[in-house]
Order: structure tokens, then sequence, then C-alpha cells
């Protein structure tokens, strides 16, 4: 909080200390047996030096991209109203929170050598493009974030208060004015911010590099520590990795906490917000054009998965829909853990303990990978790692998603602390009374796409499992990926196909629960 | 009574002293330029702002160990004052309770009080779908039920027009008048001051002077206050 209102209690509140405590623990926990137990490795060779140049430069252009494209995509979804626009919202959710795998094979099947872009090029008598190394790398990534970026945005956008437009609309501002007095401060506060978080997942990828780059042209630092694990299991080497991206991204976060300002924007009372700006024909047609463009390259690779799955669904064996369910106990878990511990952090940095808040970024800077392999190591000598593939499961999501819970609840809960903390205060309402009658309601939508986010991205993962399960007891990413292991591809489509919805539904019934509580 | 005893209070450049009484049951309008420090005066009553030195008592009791919901207080801002997320009968419950674990006989106070300000019927709509007047009415009901000995006034209806703000303050006159509270009220106008405060507090120049009658400081008004009135 500013000087103008300091807060008798500075004390960080309990439950952000407890939550901040809770997700040290169980990231640098790990992450020390992996270093323990990998001991002493090699210098760095020529290919390590170049997986960490590639690492960065795919991260640096898929970030720069992805943001770029999504500040006219997001403008015109937040300023227009068009048939099917909650729908398209919604579904921006679903390249992000499609399981990597599916993904990766939708642009293969769009972008590919037999897929729709070069079968157009082929039939116009050019020549075909190549999707392998670095631009099918960044092309996925751009896939995978560019609706994250959007939605990041859109967040950003809609909490222009709707009595700002009015005043806009009332002094006759035109859109160069609305551009500099009203969005330009939402974008100086949220692009960073999104950027930043681009970058970071991209620096971290794993299955976009195993299945589009790969070679030592386009190898990332994640897939070099699979390798080293995997093919010569040099744990020594796979650890000096590990630290190495470890280092990385650190250091790309502690940039990003320079360049991610709050925006000073007050509060406007719970109004549909109006738009009456930016009306020309000119401005409408460019618009139309940004969405229609956005939609086809989002949906394309979708469609792709949809199309070669659906025909075998209803004849999937029930091995896959006993997965199923496995996976929705986990992303249900996941989703609870994430949410509770991202208010907690997210209030607490809204009441003066900032730093607490950046306990919620630490997964960032670690790997599922790597978060998992120390989990195993830190389980093996006490039980049998297979009990434990759900639950390690469910927590490793909980924290990967963490980062972007927090994100998504601080910018609320600052605004909840800084509109109406002052009320509460004069009125008394403390602990559960001011969460239940000031927190929750300011936070509903955020709340909710957080766990929408959470619940999705575990249902869809495969990482940690691998690690864990035994023969039996898959999740449905792992009973795909064992299907395609069996070259059984046509079920494989189709239980991915399965999970895709699945993890849709889930994004879809908690985020919408949130926005109609939010729209209340 | 309330009392500042050599309070001071420090936020970086700005600063501001206090050494004043104001009498239980009185109503001081409190008035000085922008940036003085009236707000800044109200917040360390209600426990806003920590005093870099001095003590704010009533009725002889400290109040520096309570927090702000526990001050013999009720506080107006000048915005903000109801929560769009709930009714304006809950808004106004809160008054009562603050986790709104309301019985019946208290759901009947809140509707009554509603009445008294002029809004009986309106409790289950948001404040969003209410006049400016009438969310401070709302605002209103909920001090009445708060039934606190000391209402601080930071500018709540300086958005209003004359009307309306004229009967706003009548409201605000009636219901202290009803059980005695003591009131603070910040205002730039001195016709508010003289409309219904027989003492005002001058603050200025880094200081909050002792309550005068309204009626001669505003008839001969001392150097700072003649410059901010122009």
């Amino acid at each position: 909080m500013d000087a103008a209102c300091p807060r008798p209690a500075a004390r960080p509140p309990a439950p952000a200390l407890a939550a901040a405590a809770v997700v040290a623990a169980l990231t640098l926990g790990p992450l020390a047996a992996v270093a323990v137990v990998a001991g002493g490795a090699g210098a760095p060779g020529p290919a390590d030096w170049a997986a960490l140049r590639f690492t960065i430069l795919q991260a640096a252009l898929s970030a720069g991209l992805s943001v770029a494209l999504a500040v006219p995509l997001a403008r015109a979804l937040a300023r227009r109203r068009f048939p099917g626009r909650r729908a398209l919202i919604t579904l921006l959710g679903a390249p992000f929170l499609l399981p990597t795998v599916v993904a990766a094979l939708g642009i293969l099947a769009v972008f590919g050598r037999r897929g729709l872009v070069n079968e157009g090029l082929a039939a116009l008598g050019l020549p075909a493009v190549q999707i392998y190394g670095l631009q099918g790398v960044v092309v996925a990534h751009v896939f995978l974030n560019l609706p994250l970026a959007t939605r990041l945005l859109l967040l950003g956008w809609l909490a222009i208060p709707a009595e700002r437009f009015r005043l806009a609309a009332a002094l006759g501002f035109r859109p160069a004015d609305i551009a500099r007095h009203l969005e330009r401060p939402v974008l100086r506060a949220v692009l960073p911010g999104a950027a930043a978080t681009v970058f970071l997942i991209c620096l971290s990828s794993f299955t976009v590099a195993l299945i589009l780059g790969g070679g030592p042209r386009a190898t990332t630092l994640e897939l070099a520590i699979y390798q080293a694990f995997r093919f010569d299991f040099d744990l020594p080497r796979a650890a000096a990795l590990a630290l190495a991206q470890l280092g990385l991204c650190a250091a790309a976060l502690a940039a990003a906490a320079r360049v991610a300002l709050p925006a000073a924007f007050g509060p406007g009372l719970d109004r549909v917000a109006g738009w009456q700006a930016a009306d020309s024909p000119g401005a409408r047609a460019g618009d139309a054009a940004v969405i229609a463009l956005g939609a086809a390259f989002l949906l394309a690779p979708l469609g792709a998965v949809v199309a070669a799955g659906l025909p075998r669904l209803a004849g999937l064996p029930p091995e896959v829909w006993r997965a199923a369910a496995r996976s929705l106990v986990v992303a249900l878990a996941a989703a609870g853990l994430t949410v509770t511990l991202a208010l907690a952090l997210a209030v607490g940095a809204a009441r003066g303990a900032g730093h607490l808040a950046l306990a919620g970024a630490l997964p960032l800077a670690v790997s599922p990978l790597v978060l998992g392999t120390g989990l195993f190591l830190l389980v093996f000598p006490l039980a049998d790692p297979s009990g434990w593939a759900l639950p390690a499961t469910a927590l490793v999501n909980a924290l990967m998603a963490l980062p972007f819970a927090v994100r998504a609840l601080e910018p609320a809960a600052r605004a909840a602390e800084a509109d109406f903390g002052r009320l509460a205060d004069s009125l008394g309402m403390t602990g559960r009374a001011r969460l239940r009658l000031l927190t929750l309601p300011r936070l509903a939508r955020p709340l909710a796409f957080a766990a929408g986010l959470s619940a999705a991205l575990s249902a869809g993962d495969l990482g940690v499992v691998t690690l864990f399960a035994g023969t039996g007891g898959a999740t449905l990413p792992l009973e795909v990926f064992r299907l395609m292991g069996a070259y059984r591809m046509t079920d494989a489509a189709a239980a991915a196909l399965l999970l895709l919805a699945l993890s849709l539904a889930l994004f879809w019934a908690l985020d919408r629960g949130g926005r109609g509580r939010a729209a209340a | 009574m309330l009392r500042l005893e050599g309070v001071r209070i420090v936020q970086g450049e700005f600063a501001l002293a206090a050494d004043l009484a104001v009498a239980r049951g009185a109503r001081v309008a409190v008035i000085g330029p922008s940036g003085a420090g009236k707000s800044t005066l109200l917040a360390a009553v209600a426990g806003f702002v920590p005093l870099a030195a001095g003590r704010v008592t009533w009725e002889g009791r400290d109040l520096a160990p309570l927090a702000p919901g526990a001050r013999p207080v009720s506080i107006l801002f000048q915005d903000n004052n109801l929560f769009p997320h709930l009714t304006v009968a809950e808004n106004v419950g809160l008054g009562l309770r603050p986790d709104l674990r309301l019985s019946r006989a208290e759901r009947a106070r809140i509707e009554a009080a509603l009445a008294r300000v002029g809004l009986g019927g309106m409790g289950a709509r948001r404040p969003g779908a209410l006049s400016g007047g009438e969310q401070g009415r709302a605002a209103l009901a909920r001090v009445l039920l708060r039934a606190r000995p000391l209402l601080l006034l930071d500018e709540p209806f300086a958005a209003l027009g004359p009307a309306l703000k004229a009967d706003m303050l009548a409201l605000v006159e009636a219901i202290v008048a009803e059980a005695g509270t003591t009131l603070l009220m910040v205002t730039h106008d001195p016709r508010d001051a003289a409309a219904i405060a027989p003492e005002t507090i001058l603050v200025a120049e880094g200081r909050a002077e002792a309550p005068r009658p309204t009626g001669t400081l505003l008839a001969d008004p001392p150097p700072a206050l003649r410059r901010y009135l122009g």
C-alpha cells in the first residue's frame, strides 16, 4: 500500500505466510533432493550451450509474437459484441489448456508434411513449407500462448470501469485519445506481465520441442534434461542442465518482477460495460478481420484433432473411461489446492506482503520434470511411488498453475483492498466475514478463471505421472501416450479427443460459474 | 468528549499537528484548503493513519489500541461507502453484524432504518441501481444502525447537487440530534458549515485549530481561511 493508507497491522497475514511456506517447501525440497542425488557433473559441452541458446531464442520469439498478436485480438474482443463471442472467449482458454501432445498433433495436421497448408500450397503448385525446427516450435508456442496473452489483456481491458468510457464519450475522445488515456495505461500494466509469462512458459518447453524440434539445432534445455535422464540415465548431467534451466528462469523472473506495474484505475459500480467509441466502419472491419484470422488460426488444429478422433469415440475401451475418471479427480484436487494457495498469497500481497506473492511465482522457475523427479526421489525411500502417482500429479500440477492463478488474482485483490479495505475495516469486517462478504465476491471472476485453468492443466498433463505410475492406474493423458506407443493410433486420437473434451468441460464449467457470479 | 492531545501525523513531506477537544454531542465542520489534511485528521480519529506523536481519546479512553471497526466511530468516505456486490439491505445490515448472520428482528430493524431514510422497500436492490442521493441515504441508514457516538463525514455528499446535498445534511442533522451523536464533517463549502455546524475546525498550514463558533469564524476569517475563501 502507498504512504497515504498504511494499515495498522503491518505484519503479513498468517494464511499468506503459511501458503508461501508450503509452496517454498514443495518447490525447493524436491530441487534439493535432485541436487543432492545428482552430485558433481562434468563441464558443459557444445551441445549444452546450443540447447541454452536455442531455449532463449525460441522463448523470446514465441513471447514477442504471442503478445504482439494478442493486442489487436484482445481489443477487438473487448469492444465488439457479436454472436459466438462468449463461445470464442471460452475457446481462448482451449489451446493453452489443450494437452500439449494433442496441440502438437494438431499443428502437424495443419502445417505438417501432409497438413492442410501444404496440401493447399501443392494444389497451387507452390513449394511446401517445412514445419520441423525453430519455426515449428515457435508456431506451436504462439498457438498455445496467444490465447493466454489475449485473455490476460482482456481481463485488464474489462477492468476499465464502464464509467471511464462514458466519461471518454462525454468528453468527445477520439480513438487515439482513448488509446492514450484508457488503453495504454492498461497495456502498460498488463503487457509486460503477459510477455514475461509466455516467455517463462516457453523457457520450460518440453513436449513441443520433443515433437516439432529435436536434433542439435532445435533442442531445449528441458528436452536435454529428459534425454540425459531417459536415454543415458546420466543423473549428474541432467541435474546440471536442470540448474542451468533454474538459473535461466530465475533471471527471467527477476527481470519480470521489475517491469510489472499495477494499474491505477479506480472502481466502477458493477454495470455492464458499454462501448460507444471506435465505431467507424474502418475500425469495425479491422476488428472483424482480426477476430476471424485469430479464430481460424486457433480453431484449425483443434478441428483436425476432432475430425481424426470423433468416429472412434464411442468405441473406446473401458480402461480409457476409467483413466478419464482418475484424471477428473486429480484435476479437481489440483484446482482446489491452487485456488486456496493463490487466494492466500494474493490477499497477502494486497495487504502489504507483496514479497510473499513472489512465492507464487516460484514454481515457474522449476520445470514439472525436475519437480517430479525430485518428488520421486523423496517418496521412493518411503513408499511405493506408483501408489503416489495421482497425489503427486495433482500436487505438481497445482504448483504449476499457481503462478497464473496468483497473476490473475493479485490485481483484483489489490483493487478490492484499495477500494473497499477501509470501509471493511471501519465496519469491523475481519477473518471469515471479510473473506465471504468482500474478498470472494470481488474476486469471483479471477478465482473461477484460476480454478478452471488449474483443473484443465492438471487433467491434460503428461509428465509427472509417467515417472510415478506403474502398469495400471493411468491418467487419461498417460493412456493416450500408451495407446500411441502401442500404435493404436485411432484409439489414441479418440482418447485425445476425450481428453480435450474433459479439459475444456472442466475449464468451461468453473470459469463460467465465476462469470455468472461476477455479473450478478 | 473527543480529545486530540499533542497529535502529530507525518506522511513523507506532509505533516499535521492537532491539539484540540470536541464536546460530546457537538456538530463541528472541518474546513480548509485542499491538501491541508482535513481527510487525514478524520482518518487519524478513525484509526487509518498512525500517529507520529500524541494521542486521541474518547471520554478519556485512548483509542490507539482499537482497530478501526472497534472504535466508537462511524465514518463515511467520499466514495465507495457501499459494497456494489451486496444488496442495499445487506450493506445496511453490516452496521449491525459485520458477518451478516442476521436474525429476524435484525432484518426488521434494517427495514425500519431504510424506511427512516426514505428507502422503504428498496432493500433488495444493489447500489448500482440507486441514484447518488439514494446511495447516500443507504449509507446513513447503516450509520443509524451502527449507533456509534461519533460520526465522521469525509464529504460523502460532495458529488450531489445543492438541493440534494441540503436534503442529506438535514437528514444528518436529524439523525445526530436523535442519538446525541458527535459530528465531525469535512467540507469545502462554508455554507455547509453555516447550515448545520455551530462550530468549525480550521485546518491550514500544517495545523488543525481548536473548534470556534462558525458564525464568528466566517464573519472575521483569519488570513489562512480568508485566502481559501477568496
